[in-house]
Protein backbone atom coordinates (compact mmCIF):
# COMPACT_ATOMS: atom_id res chain seq x y z
CA UNK A 1 0.00 0.00 0.00
CA UNK A 2 3.00 2.16 1.08
CA UNK A 3 5.24 0.85 -1.99
CA UNK A 4 8.84 -0.09 -1.20
CA UNK A 5 9.78 0.20 1.91
CA UNK A 6 13.57 1.39 0.55
CA UNK A 7 11.67 3.82 -2.41
CA UNK A 8 13.09 7.42 -2.19
CA UNK A 9 9.62 9.15 -2.37
CA UNK A 10 8.35 6.93 0.53
CA UNK A 11 11.27 8.06 2.56
CA UNK A 12 10.38 11.63 1.82
CA UNK A 13 7.25 10.87 2.76
CA UNK A 14 8.08 9.55 5.82
CA UNK A 15 10.66 12.40 6.32
CA UNK A 16 7.82 15.13 5.79
CA UNK A 17 5.15 13.03 8.09
CA UNK A 18 7.65 13.28 11.27
CA UNK A 19 8.40 16.72 10.72
CA UNK A 20 5.13 17.69 10.84
CA UNK A 21 4.82 15.45 14.22
CA UNK A 22 7.81 17.46 15.51
CA UNK A 23 5.99 20.76 14.91
CA UNK A 24 2.33 19.20 16.29
CA UNK A 25 4.24 17.83 19.46
CA UNK A 26 6.15 21.09 19.50
CA UNK A 27 3.21 23.13 20.06
CA UNK A 28 1.60 21.14 22.39
CA UNK A 29 4.59 21.24 24.42
CA UNK A 30 4.05 25.19 24.46
CA UNK A 31 0.38 24.87 24.70
CA UNK A 32 -0.08 22.20 28.28
CA UNK A 33 1.38 23.04 31.27
CA UNK A 34 0.85 24.06 34.83
CA UNK A 35 -1.07 27.51 33.38
CA UNK A 36 -3.55 26.67 31.12
CA UNK A 37 -3.13 28.74 27.65
CA UNK A 38 -5.15 28.19 24.46
CA UNK A 39 -3.85 28.57 21.41
CA UNK A 40 -4.39 31.62 20.36
CA UNK A 41 -2.61 33.31 23.42
CA UNK A 42 0.24 30.94 23.13
CA UNK A 43 0.66 32.24 19.86
CA UNK A 44 -0.11 35.86 20.70
CA UNK A 45 2.82 35.29 22.88
CA UNK A 46 5.19 34.24 20.71
CA UNK A 47 4.93 37.30 18.46
CA UNK A 48 5.09 39.73 21.86
CA UNK A 49 1.56 39.99 21.95
CA UNK A 50 -0.93 40.04 25.03
CA UNK A 51 -0.40 40.20 28.60
CA UNK A 52 3.13 40.42 29.62
CA UNK A 53 2.51 36.97 32.04
CA UNK A 54 1.92 34.66 29.52
CA UNK A 55 4.76 36.26 27.38
CA UNK A 56 6.93 35.12 29.80
CA UNK A 57 5.43 31.70 30.51
CA UNK A 58 5.49 31.00 26.56
CA UNK A 59 9.10 32.95 25.31
CA UNK A 60 10.91 32.56 28.63
CA UNK A 61 9.85 29.21 29.95
CA UNK A 62 8.02 26.78 27.45
CA UNK A 63 9.89 27.86 24.23
CA UNK A 64 13.43 27.27 25.17
CA UNK A 65 11.93 23.99 27.34
CA UNK A 66 10.56 22.95 24.00
CA UNK A 67 13.19 23.51 21.50
CA UNK A 68 15.59 21.89 23.89
CA UNK A 69 13.20 18.75 23.88
CA UNK A 70 13.82 18.65 20.17
CA UNK A 71 17.58 19.38 20.06
CA UNK A 72 18.49 16.51 22.78
CA UNK A 73 15.53 14.06 21.40
CA UNK A 74 17.42 14.91 17.65
CA UNK A 75 20.81 14.46 18.91
CA UNK A 76 19.65 11.09 20.91
CA UNK A 77 17.75 9.91 18.54
CA UNK A 78 20.39 10.49 15.35
CA UNK A 79 23.19 8.86 17.41
CA UNK A 80 21.13 5.83 18.32
CA UNK A 81 20.95 5.29 14.24
CA UNK A 82 24.44 5.82 13.68
CA UNK A 83 25.58 3.66 16.34
CA UNK A 84 23.63 0.93 15.78
CA UNK A 85 24.64 1.20 12.11
CA UNK A 86 28.18 1.31 12.90
CA UNK A 87 28.37 -1.92 15.41
CA UNK A 88 26.06 -3.40 13.03
CA UNK A 89 23.44 -4.04 16.31
CA UNK A 90 20.06 -3.45 16.95
CA UNK A 91 20.45 -2.75 20.24
CA UNK A 92 23.29 0.01 20.49
CA UNK A 93 22.50 2.87 22.27
CA UNK A 94 24.61 6.43 22.78
CA UNK A 95 24.60 5.09 26.08
CA UNK A 96 27.30 2.31 25.17
CA UNK A 97 30.06 4.55 24.56
CA UNK A 98 30.34 5.88 27.71
CA UNK A 99 29.59 9.58 26.90
CA UNK A 100 26.13 10.32 29.11
CA UNK A 101 28.60 8.72 31.65
CA UNK A 102 31.22 10.95 31.62
CA UNK A 103 29.61 13.95 31.26
CA UNK A 104 27.28 12.97 34.25
CA UNK A 105 30.71 12.95 36.10
CA UNK A 106 31.38 16.67 35.07
CA UNK A 107 28.26 17.53 36.03
CA UNK A 108 28.48 16.13 39.54
CA UNK A 109 31.68 16.81 40.10
CA UNK A 110 30.72 20.60 39.74
CA UNK A 111 27.89 20.41 42.10
CA UNK A 112 30.06 18.75 44.84
CA UNK A 113 32.50 21.63 44.80
CA UNK A 114 30.04 24.64 44.70
CA UNK A 115 30.87 25.92 41.18
CA UNK A 116 27.58 25.99 40.49
CA UNK A 117 26.09 28.88 42.78
CA UNK A 118 28.48 31.76 41.30
CA UNK A 119 28.57 31.04 37.89
CA UNK A 120 25.33 29.15 36.30
CA UNK A 121 26.98 27.76 32.92
CA UNK A 122 29.72 26.03 35.26
CA UNK A 123 27.59 22.94 35.07
CA UNK A 124 26.78 22.61 31.58
CA UNK A 125 30.75 23.25 30.39
CA UNK A 126 32.42 20.97 32.77
CA UNK A 127 30.04 18.10 31.82
CA UNK A 128 30.80 18.93 28.20
CA UNK A 129 34.53 19.26 28.61
CA UNK A 130 34.61 15.61 30.69
CA UNK A 131 32.39 14.51 28.03
CA UNK A 132 35.22 16.01 25.52
CA UNK A 133 37.95 14.20 27.61
CA UNK A 134 35.72 10.39 26.97
CA UNK A 135 35.09 11.81 22.89
CA UNK A 136 38.90 11.97 22.78
CA UNK A 137 39.60 8.95 24.16
CA UNK A 138 37.10 6.84 22.26
CA UNK A 139 38.30 9.12 19.41
CA UNK A 140 41.91 7.62 19.30
CA UNK A 141 40.46 4.30 19.62
CA UNK A 142 38.34 4.39 16.75
CA UNK A 143 41.06 6.44 13.96
CA UNK A 144 43.22 3.60 14.94
CA UNK A 145 43.36 -0.13 12.86
CA UNK A 146 40.98 -2.35 15.81
CA UNK A 147 37.70 -3.34 15.58
CA UNK A 148 34.21 -2.01 16.30
CA UNK A 149 34.08 -4.23 19.10
CA UNK A 150 36.94 -2.77 20.79
CA UNK A 151 35.28 0.49 20.10
CA UNK A 152 32.26 -0.69 22.32
CA UNK A 153 34.48 -2.27 25.33
CA UNK A 154 36.61 1.20 25.32
CA UNK A 155 33.15 2.72 25.50
CA UNK A 156 32.03 0.11 28.38
CA UNK A 157 35.17 0.69 30.21
CA UNK A 158 35.15 4.54 29.80
CA UNK A 159 31.65 4.64 30.94
CA UNK A 160 32.42 2.40 33.80
CA UNK A 161 35.01 4.40 35.08
CA UNK A 162 33.03 7.73 34.85
CA UNK A 163 30.15 6.26 37.23
CA UNK A 164 32.67 4.71 39.55
CA UNK A 165 33.99 8.29 39.82
CA UNK A 166 30.46 9.89 40.22
CA UNK A 167 29.91 7.42 42.67
CA UNK A 168 32.98 8.39 44.52
CA UNK A 169 32.10 12.23 44.28
CA UNK A 170 28.51 11.44 45.49
CA UNK A 171 29.61 9.12 48.37
CA UNK A 172 31.84 11.70 50.10
CA UNK A 173 29.46 14.96 49.35
CA UNK A 174 28.55 16.04 52.76
CA UNK A 175 26.32 19.26 51.65
CA UNK A 176 22.74 17.40 51.76
CA UNK A 177 21.57 20.26 48.86
CA UNK A 178 24.48 19.36 46.75
CA UNK A 179 23.66 15.60 46.83
CA UNK A 180 19.80 16.35 45.92
CA UNK A 181 20.95 18.67 43.24
CA UNK A 182 23.62 15.96 42.03
CA UNK A 183 21.05 12.89 41.55
CA UNK A 184 17.98 15.48 40.45
CA UNK A 185 20.35 16.71 37.85
CA UNK A 186 21.42 12.59 37.04
CA UNK A 187 17.56 11.97 36.51
CA UNK A 188 17.46 14.33 33.29
CA UNK A 189 15.08 17.33 32.90
CA UNK A 190 14.44 20.02 30.72
CA UNK A 191 12.65 22.12 33.26
CA UNK A 192 14.12 25.34 33.77
CA UNK A 193 16.31 25.41 30.48
CA UNK A 194 17.16 28.57 29.28
CA UNK A 195 18.01 30.41 25.88
CA UNK A 196 21.30 30.72 27.18
CA UNK A 197 21.49 26.58 27.37
CA UNK A 198 20.19 26.56 23.72
CA UNK A 199 22.94 28.48 22.38
CA UNK A 200 26.03 26.44 24.74
CA UNK A 201 24.42 23.34 23.30
CA UNK A 202 23.05 23.96 19.74
CA UNK A 203 26.34 24.33 17.66
CA UNK A 204 27.73 20.80 19.31
CA UNK A 205 24.87 19.28 18.62
CA UNK A 206 24.01 20.58 15.05
CA UNK A 207 27.76 20.10 14.10
CA UNK A 208 27.13 16.33 15.57
CA UNK A 209 24.20 15.87 13.36
CA UNK A 210 25.91 16.95 10.16
CA UNK A 211 28.88 14.95 11.42
CA UNK A 212 27.30 12.24 11.46
CA UNK A 213 25.08 12.33 8.68
CA UNK A 214 28.44 12.69 6.64
CA UNK A 215 28.87 9.39 6.99
CA UNK A 216 25.72 8.14 5.67
CA UNK A 217 26.79 6.32 2.66
CA UNK A 218 29.52 4.61 4.47
CA UNK A 219 26.74 3.28 7.10
CA UNK A 220 24.77 1.38 3.97
CA UNK A 221 27.73 -0.22 2.58
CA UNK A 222 29.26 -1.39 5.72
CA UNK A 223 25.92 -3.73 5.99
CA UNK A 224 27.93 -5.92 3.75
CA UNK A 225 30.91 -5.94 6.63
CA UNK A 226 34.10 -4.12 6.97
CA UNK A 227 36.16 -5.93 3.86
CA UNK A 228 33.65 -5.20 1.57
CA UNK A 229 32.48 -1.60 2.87
CA UNK A 230 36.76 -0.83 2.67
CA UNK A 231 36.42 -2.19 -1.19
CA UNK A 232 33.67 -0.01 -1.86
CA UNK A 233 36.07 2.84 -1.02
CA UNK A 234 34.32 3.51 2.62
CA UNK A 235 37.32 4.61 5.03
CA UNK A 236 36.95 2.26 8.21
CA UNK A 237 38.74 4.50 9.99
CA UNK A 238 37.27 8.01 8.88
CA UNK A 239 33.81 6.46 9.09
CA UNK A 240 34.34 5.35 12.79
CA UNK A 241 35.96 8.25 13.61
CA UNK A 242 32.86 10.79 12.32
CA UNK A 243 30.26 8.84 13.79
CA UNK A 244 32.27 9.12 17.28
CA UNK A 245 33.01 12.51 17.04
CA UNK A 246 29.65 13.88 15.69
CA UNK A 247 27.59 11.22 18.52
CA UNK A 248 30.31 12.10 21.41
CA UNK A 249 29.46 16.11 19.88
CA UNK A 250 25.73 15.63 20.01
CA UNK A 251 24.86 13.63 23.03
CA UNK A 252 27.71 15.41 25.31
CA UNK A 253 26.04 18.61 24.88
CA UNK A 254 22.96 17.71 25.41
CA UNK A 255 23.28 15.37 27.94
CA UNK A 256 25.36 18.44 29.59
CA UNK A 257 22.35 20.58 29.66
CA UNK A 258 19.67 18.44 30.18
CA UNK A 259 20.94 15.13 31.96
CA UNK A 260 21.13 11.64 31.06
CA UNK A 261 17.99 10.85 28.65
CA UNK A 262 18.17 6.76 28.70
CA UNK A 263 17.15 5.07 26.05
CA UNK A 264 15.79 7.39 23.04
CA UNK A 265 18.60 6.23 20.92
CA UNK A 266 18.08 2.93 21.39
CA UNK A 267 13.92 3.53 20.45
CA UNK A 268 14.12 6.03 18.35
CA UNK A 269 15.30 4.29 15.41
CA UNK A 270 13.21 1.65 16.18
CA UNK A 271 10.04 3.30 15.62
CA UNK A 272 11.36 4.54 11.91
CA UNK A 273 12.76 1.31 10.86
CA UNK A 274 8.63 -0.20 10.25
CA UNK A 275 8.31 2.31 7.92
CA UNK A 276 11.68 2.38 6.20
CA UNK A 277 13.02 -0.72 6.36
CA UNK A 278 16.73 -1.27 7.84
CA UNK A 279 18.72 0.05 5.74
CA UNK A 280 21.23 2.08 8.14
CA UNK A 281 21.39 5.53 6.03
CA UNK A 282 17.67 5.68 5.19
CA UNK A 283 16.95 6.15 9.37
CA UNK A 284 19.63 8.79 9.95
CA UNK A 285 17.38 11.75 10.11
CA UNK A 286 13.79 10.09 10.50
CA UNK A 287 15.24 9.04 13.95
CA UNK A 288 16.66 12.45 14.41
CA UNK A 289 13.00 13.58 14.78
CA UNK A 290 11.56 9.87 16.39
CA UNK A 291 13.92 11.04 19.04
CA UNK A 292 12.62 14.84 19.07
CA UNK A 293 9.05 13.59 19.34
CA UNK A 294 9.57 11.07 22.01
CA UNK A 295 11.79 13.55 24.40
CA UNK A 296 9.10 16.23 23.49
CA UNK A 297 6.12 13.99 24.03
CA UNK A 298 7.65 12.65 27.00
CA UNK A 299 8.22 16.11 28.55
CA UNK A 300 4.53 16.97 28.19
CA UNK A 301 3.51 13.84 30.22
CA UNK A 302 6.29 14.69 32.66
CA UNK A 303 4.79 17.42 32.73
CA UNK A 304 0.97 16.67 33.24
CA UNK A 305 0.97 13.87 35.51
CA UNK A 306 3.54 15.48 38.03
CA UNK A 307 1.81 17.12 41.19
CA UNK A 308 4.27 18.60 43.68
CA UNK A 309 7.45 16.94 43.20
CA UNK A 310 7.95 16.59 39.39
CA UNK A 311 8.80 13.13 37.79
CA UNK A 312 11.99 13.28 35.92
CA UNK A 313 12.37 13.29 32.29
CA UNK A 314 15.26 10.59 32.01
CA UNK A 315 13.16 8.41 34.86
CA UNK A 316 9.97 7.93 32.56
CA UNK A 317 12.09 7.44 29.34
CA UNK A 318 13.95 4.51 31.69
CA UNK A 319 10.52 3.25 32.43
CA UNK A 320 9.61 2.56 28.94
CA UNK A 321 12.82 2.46 27.60
CA UNK A 322 14.10 -0.55 29.89
CA UNK A 323 11.12 -2.88 28.98
CA UNK A 324 11.39 -2.30 25.17
CA UNK A 325 15.03 -2.75 25.59
CA UNK A 326 14.04 -6.59 27.16
CA UNK A 327 11.12 -6.68 24.21
CA UNK A 328 13.31 -5.99 21.59
CA UNK A 329 16.33 -8.59 23.13
CA UNK A 330 13.70 -11.64 22.66
CA UNK A 331 12.31 -9.99 19.37
CA UNK A 332 15.53 -9.19 17.84
CA UNK A 333 16.03 -12.43 16.42
CA UNK A 334 12.34 -12.36 14.38
CA UNK A 335 13.14 -8.81 13.92
CA UNK A 336 16.41 -9.52 12.19
CA UNK A 337 15.37 -11.30 9.30
CA UNK B 1 46.17 -3.37 -19.05
CA UNK B 2 46.17 -5.43 -15.95
CA UNK B 3 46.49 -5.77 -12.38
CA UNK B 4 49.86 -7.30 -11.66
CA UNK B 5 51.73 -8.57 -8.85
CA UNK B 6 55.30 -8.73 -8.34
CA UNK B 7 57.13 -10.77 -5.54
CA UNK B 8 54.60 -10.18 -2.96
CA UNK B 9 55.28 -11.49 0.38
CA UNK B 10 52.34 -11.03 3.43
CA UNK B 11 52.87 -12.82 6.48
CA UNK B 12 49.76 -12.30 9.38
CA UNK B 13 50.95 -12.46 13.01
CA UNK B 14 54.62 -13.09 12.03
CA UNK B 15 53.40 -16.45 9.99
CA UNK B 16 54.44 -16.08 6.44
CA UNK B 17 51.38 -16.69 3.99
CA UNK B 18 52.56 -15.40 0.97
CA UNK B 19 55.91 -15.94 -0.54
CA UNK B 20 57.44 -13.94 -3.78
CA UNK B 21 54.12 -14.27 -4.90
CA UNK B 22 53.97 -13.50 -9.10
CA UNK B 23 50.39 -13.12 -10.63
CA UNK B 24 48.88 -11.22 -13.37
CA UNK B 25 45.00 -10.68 -14.20
CA UNK B 26 44.59 -9.38 -17.60
CA UNK B 27 41.18 -7.75 -18.68
CA UNK B 28 39.43 -9.90 -20.59
CA UNK B 29 40.23 -13.28 -18.67
CA UNK B 30 38.75 -15.16 -16.70
CA UNK B 31 41.65 -16.12 -14.50
CA UNK B 32 41.34 -19.07 -11.64
CA UNK B 33 43.18 -19.26 -8.38
CA UNK B 34 43.19 -22.74 -6.96
CA UNK B 35 44.51 -24.48 -4.41
CA UNK B 36 44.25 -26.01 -0.85
CA UNK B 37 42.67 -24.57 2.16
CA UNK B 38 45.09 -22.03 3.22
CA UNK B 39 47.64 -21.95 0.98
CA UNK B 40 47.17 -18.30 1.14
CA UNK B 41 44.29 -17.79 -1.70
CA UNK B 42 42.02 -14.94 0.40
CA UNK B 43 45.09 -13.57 1.64
CA UNK B 44 46.51 -13.06 -1.66
CA UNK B 45 42.87 -11.46 -3.18
CA UNK B 46 43.35 -8.88 0.24
CA UNK B 47 46.77 -8.00 -0.43
CA UNK B 48 45.76 -6.88 -4.20
CA UNK B 49 43.05 -5.08 -2.94
CA UNK B 50 45.17 -3.44 -0.20
CA UNK B 51 42.79 -4.83 2.40
CA UNK B 52 45.94 -6.61 3.71
CA UNK B 53 49.23 -4.82 3.76
CA UNK B 54 52.29 -6.95 2.24
CA UNK B 55 55.85 -7.03 4.13
CA UNK B 56 57.44 -6.53 0.08
CA UNK B 57 56.33 -6.38 -3.50
CA UNK B 58 55.08 -4.55 -5.49
CA UNK B 59 50.97 -4.47 -7.44
CA UNK B 60 50.23 -2.29 -10.14
CA UNK B 61 46.94 -1.72 -11.65
CA UNK B 62 46.87 -1.06 -15.06
CA UNK B 63 50.85 0.12 -15.07
CA UNK B 64 50.00 2.26 -12.41
CA UNK B 65 51.32 1.53 -8.50
CA UNK B 66 47.85 0.43 -6.37
CA UNK B 67 48.53 3.35 -3.92
CA UNK B 68 48.65 5.85 -6.38
CA UNK B 69 44.49 5.16 -6.83
CA UNK B 70 41.79 7.43 -4.65
CA UNK B 71 39.97 5.17 -2.47
CA UNK B 72 36.33 5.68 -4.62
CA UNK B 73 38.75 5.33 -7.95
CA UNK B 74 40.45 1.99 -6.67
CA UNK B 75 36.53 0.72 -5.87
CA UNK B 76 35.33 1.96 -9.19
CA UNK B 77 38.12 -0.25 -10.70
CA UNK B 78 38.39 -3.58 -8.80
CA UNK B 79 34.89 -5.32 -7.38
CA UNK B 80 35.48 -7.56 -5.00
CA UNK B 81 33.08 -10.62 -3.21
CA UNK B 82 34.28 -11.86 -0.06
CA UNK B 83 34.63 -15.29 0.82
CA UNK B 84 32.06 -14.20 3.96
CA UNK B 85 28.83 -13.88 3.22
CA UNK B 86 27.16 -11.53 5.89
CA UNK B 87 24.81 -9.11 5.59
CA UNK B 88 24.43 -7.58 8.88
CA UNK B 89 20.89 -5.72 8.51
CA UNK B 90 17.66 -7.78 6.95
CA UNK B 91 17.68 -5.64 3.47
CA UNK B 92 16.10 -6.55 0.61
CA UNK B 93 17.75 -8.26 -2.50
CA UNK B 94 17.30 -5.75 -4.67
CA UNK B 95 19.08 -2.56 -2.46
CA UNK B 96 21.53 -5.26 -1.44
CA UNK B 97 22.33 -5.30 -5.21
CA UNK B 98 22.17 -1.67 -5.45
CA UNK B 99 25.04 -1.03 -2.48
CA UNK B 100 27.26 -2.53 -5.42
CA UNK B 101 26.74 1.28 -7.25
CA UNK B 102 27.61 3.18 -4.25
CA UNK B 103 31.42 3.92 -5.37
CA UNK B 104 29.55 5.85 -8.37
CA UNK B 105 27.13 7.89 -6.45
CA UNK B 106 27.73 11.29 -5.86
CA UNK B 107 27.37 12.93 -2.54
CA UNK B 108 23.76 13.36 -2.15
CA UNK B 109 24.16 9.35 -2.69
CA UNK B 110 21.00 9.45 -5.16
CA UNK B 111 20.84 6.60 -7.29
CA UNK B 112 20.41 7.29 -10.99
CA UNK B 113 17.77 5.57 -13.15
CA UNK B 114 20.88 4.37 -15.40
CA UNK B 115 21.97 2.52 -12.08
CA UNK B 116 18.59 0.64 -11.55
CA UNK B 117 18.60 -0.14 -14.88
CA UNK B 118 21.91 -1.71 -13.76
CA UNK B 119 20.75 -3.14 -10.96
CA UNK B 120 17.63 -5.24 -12.55
CA UNK B 121 19.83 -6.22 -15.72
CA UNK B 122 22.78 -7.93 -13.13
CA UNK B 123 19.63 -9.25 -11.05
CA UNK B 124 18.09 -11.06 -14.10
CA UNK B 125 21.15 -12.50 -15.25
CA UNK B 126 21.71 -13.88 -11.62
CA UNK B 127 18.24 -15.59 -11.83
CA UNK B 128 17.42 -13.57 -8.63
CA UNK B 129 14.37 -11.25 -9.70
CA UNK B 130 11.72 -13.29 -8.28
CA UNK B 131 12.84 -12.84 -5.16
CA UNK B 132 14.20 -8.88 -5.19
CA UNK B 133 11.71 -7.89 -2.30
CA UNK B 134 12.45 -10.37 -0.01
CA UNK B 135 15.08 -10.01 2.78
CA UNK B 136 18.34 -11.36 2.47
CA UNK B 137 18.26 -12.72 5.53
CA UNK B 138 15.58 -15.21 4.52
CA UNK B 139 17.30 -16.57 1.44
CA UNK B 140 19.53 -20.29 1.57
CA UNK B 141 23.07 -19.90 1.21
CA UNK B 142 22.85 -20.30 -1.97
CA UNK B 143 20.18 -17.93 -3.12
CA UNK B 144 22.49 -15.55 -0.63
CA UNK B 145 25.26 -16.16 -2.64
CA UNK B 146 23.53 -15.17 -6.13
CA UNK B 147 22.93 -12.07 -4.87
CA UNK B 148 25.92 -10.83 -3.39
CA UNK B 149 27.83 -11.74 -6.40
CA UNK B 150 24.94 -9.58 -8.25
CA UNK B 151 26.05 -6.89 -5.78
CA UNK B 152 29.92 -7.11 -6.68
CA UNK B 153 29.05 -7.52 -10.63
CA UNK B 154 27.05 -4.45 -10.03
CA UNK B 155 29.95 -2.32 -9.07
CA UNK B 156 30.66 -3.08 -13.39
CA UNK B 157 34.59 -2.78 -12.04
CA UNK B 158 36.72 -3.52 -15.36
CA UNK B 159 38.03 -5.78 -12.26
CA UNK B 160 36.12 -8.70 -10.59
CA UNK B 161 37.73 -10.91 -7.47
CA UNK B 162 35.66 -13.40 -6.21
CA UNK B 163 36.36 -15.59 -3.38
CA UNK B 164 34.70 -19.03 -3.82
CA UNK B 165 31.47 -17.56 -5.90
CA UNK B 166 30.49 -21.09 -6.20
CA UNK B 167 31.00 -22.68 -2.92
CA UNK B 168 27.47 -22.83 -2.07
CA UNK B 169 25.58 -23.26 -5.20
CA UNK B 170 24.24 -26.35 -6.65
CA UNK B 171 25.35 -27.87 -9.53
CA UNK B 172 23.24 -25.97 -12.09
CA UNK B 173 23.94 -22.59 -9.96
CA UNK B 174 27.85 -23.31 -10.26
CA UNK B 175 27.54 -23.60 -14.05
CA UNK B 176 25.38 -21.02 -14.60
CA UNK B 177 27.51 -18.69 -12.47
CA UNK B 178 30.82 -19.90 -14.19
CA UNK B 179 29.23 -18.89 -18.05
CA UNK B 180 27.91 -15.27 -16.39
CA UNK B 181 31.43 -15.04 -15.17
CA UNK B 182 32.99 -16.24 -18.27
CA UNK B 183 30.63 -13.70 -20.21
CA UNK B 184 31.55 -10.79 -18.37
CA UNK B 185 35.29 -11.34 -19.30
CA UNK B 186 34.16 -11.47 -22.88
CA UNK B 187 32.62 -8.37 -22.41
CA UNK B 188 36.59 -7.19 -21.47
CA UNK B 189 36.37 -7.67 -17.41
CA UNK B 190 39.40 -9.09 -15.89
CA UNK B 191 38.11 -11.63 -13.59
CA UNK B 192 39.39 -13.97 -10.84
CA UNK B 193 38.06 -16.65 -9.49
CA UNK B 194 39.05 -18.82 -6.44
CA UNK B 195 37.33 -22.22 -7.20
CA UNK B 196 37.54 -25.43 -5.47
CA UNK B 197 35.97 -27.67 -8.29
CA UNK B 198 39.11 -28.27 -10.48
CA UNK B 199 36.77 -29.49 -13.17
CA UNK B 200 35.06 -26.29 -13.14
CA UNK B 201 38.08 -24.58 -13.26
CA UNK B 202 39.10 -26.67 -16.00
CA UNK B 203 36.06 -26.33 -18.16
CA UNK B 204 35.31 -22.44 -17.77
CA UNK B 205 39.09 -20.58 -16.71
CA UNK B 206 41.34 -19.18 -19.35
CA UNK B 207 44.00 -18.98 -17.38
CA UNK B 208 44.63 -21.38 -13.72
CA UNK B 209 46.92 -20.33 -11.01
CA UNK B 210 48.09 -23.03 -8.73
CA UNK B 211 48.91 -21.92 -5.28
CA UNK B 212 50.68 -24.31 -2.60
CA UNK B 213 52.00 -23.04 0.92
CA UNK B 214 52.32 -19.46 -0.06
CA UNK B 215 53.76 -19.81 -3.23
CA UNK B 216 52.47 -20.05 -7.13
CA UNK B 217 53.65 -23.60 -8.06
CA UNK B 218 52.43 -23.14 -11.18
CA UNK B 219 50.40 -21.03 -13.82
CA UNK B 220 48.96 -21.20 -17.16
CA UNK B 221 46.35 -23.14 -19.28
CA UNK B 222 44.31 -25.39 -17.53
CA UNK B 223 45.59 -28.40 -19.52
CA UNK B 224 48.84 -27.97 -18.69
CA UNK B 225 48.60 -26.67 -14.82
CA UNK B 226 46.16 -28.93 -13.54
CA UNK B 227 47.91 -32.58 -14.76
CA UNK B 228 48.59 -35.16 -11.84
CA UNK B 229 52.14 -34.47 -10.43
CA UNK B 230 51.03 -30.72 -9.77
CA UNK B 231 47.46 -31.91 -7.92
CA UNK B 232 49.22 -34.76 -6.30
CA UNK B 233 51.80 -32.18 -4.99
CA UNK B 234 49.56 -29.43 -3.95
CA UNK B 235 46.40 -31.17 -2.70
CA UNK B 236 48.12 -35.10 -1.75
CA UNK B 237 45.41 -36.20 -3.16
CA UNK B 238 45.19 -39.10 -5.92
CA UNK B 239 43.20 -38.32 -9.10
CA UNK B 240 41.90 -39.72 -12.22
CA UNK B 241 40.72 -38.94 -16.03
CA UNK B 242 37.51 -38.74 -17.47
CA UNK B 243 37.01 -38.01 -21.21
CA UNK B 244 34.20 -35.97 -21.84
CA UNK B 245 33.74 -35.42 -25.42
CA UNK B 246 37.29 -33.64 -26.20
CA UNK B 247 37.83 -32.47 -22.48
CA UNK B 248 39.28 -34.54 -19.97
CA UNK B 249 38.68 -33.48 -16.24
CA UNK B 250 40.44 -34.23 -13.86
CA UNK B 251 38.14 -35.77 -10.41
CA UNK B 252 40.19 -36.57 -7.11
CA UNK B 253 39.54 -39.90 -5.64
CA UNK B 254 41.64 -40.61 -2.47
CA UNK B 255 43.54 -39.00 -0.70
CA UNK B 256 47.43 -39.92 -0.89
CA UNK B 257 49.17 -41.50 1.96
CA UNK B 258 52.71 -40.00 2.27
Amino acid sequence: MWGNPESFARTSAVVVCLFGLTVAVGLASLLIGFVALDATAVMEALFGVGPESTQMIVSEIRLPRTLMGVLAGGALGMSGAALQGLFRNPLADPGIIGISASAGLGAVATLHFGLAPDFALAVPLMAMATASVSTLILFVVAMRDSSALTLILVGIGVSSLAVAFTSLVINFSSNPFALNDMVLWLLGSLANRSFTDIALSAPFIVTGLLLMYASAGGLRVLSLGEAVAESMGVSQRKLRGLIVLGSSMAVGASVAVCGTIGFVGLVAPHMVRPFLGNDPARILWPSAFAGAILVTFADILVRTFSSGQELKLGVLTSLVGAPFFLFLVVKTRRMMR
Amino acid sequence: MSIAVTNLSVSLSGQPILLNAELELRRGELLGLIGPNGSGKSTLIRAMLGLQKGDGGQITIDELDRDAYGRRELARLVAYLPQDHTVHWPLSVEATVALGREPHLGPFGKRSKADWQIVEHVMHDMDITAFKGRSVRTLSAGERARVLLARAIAVQAPYLLADEPTAALDPRHQLTVMKLLHGLTRQGVGTLVVVHDLPLAAQFCDRVCLLHEGRIMAAGRPADVLNDDNIAAAYGVETVRIRVGDASLIVPVGVKVP
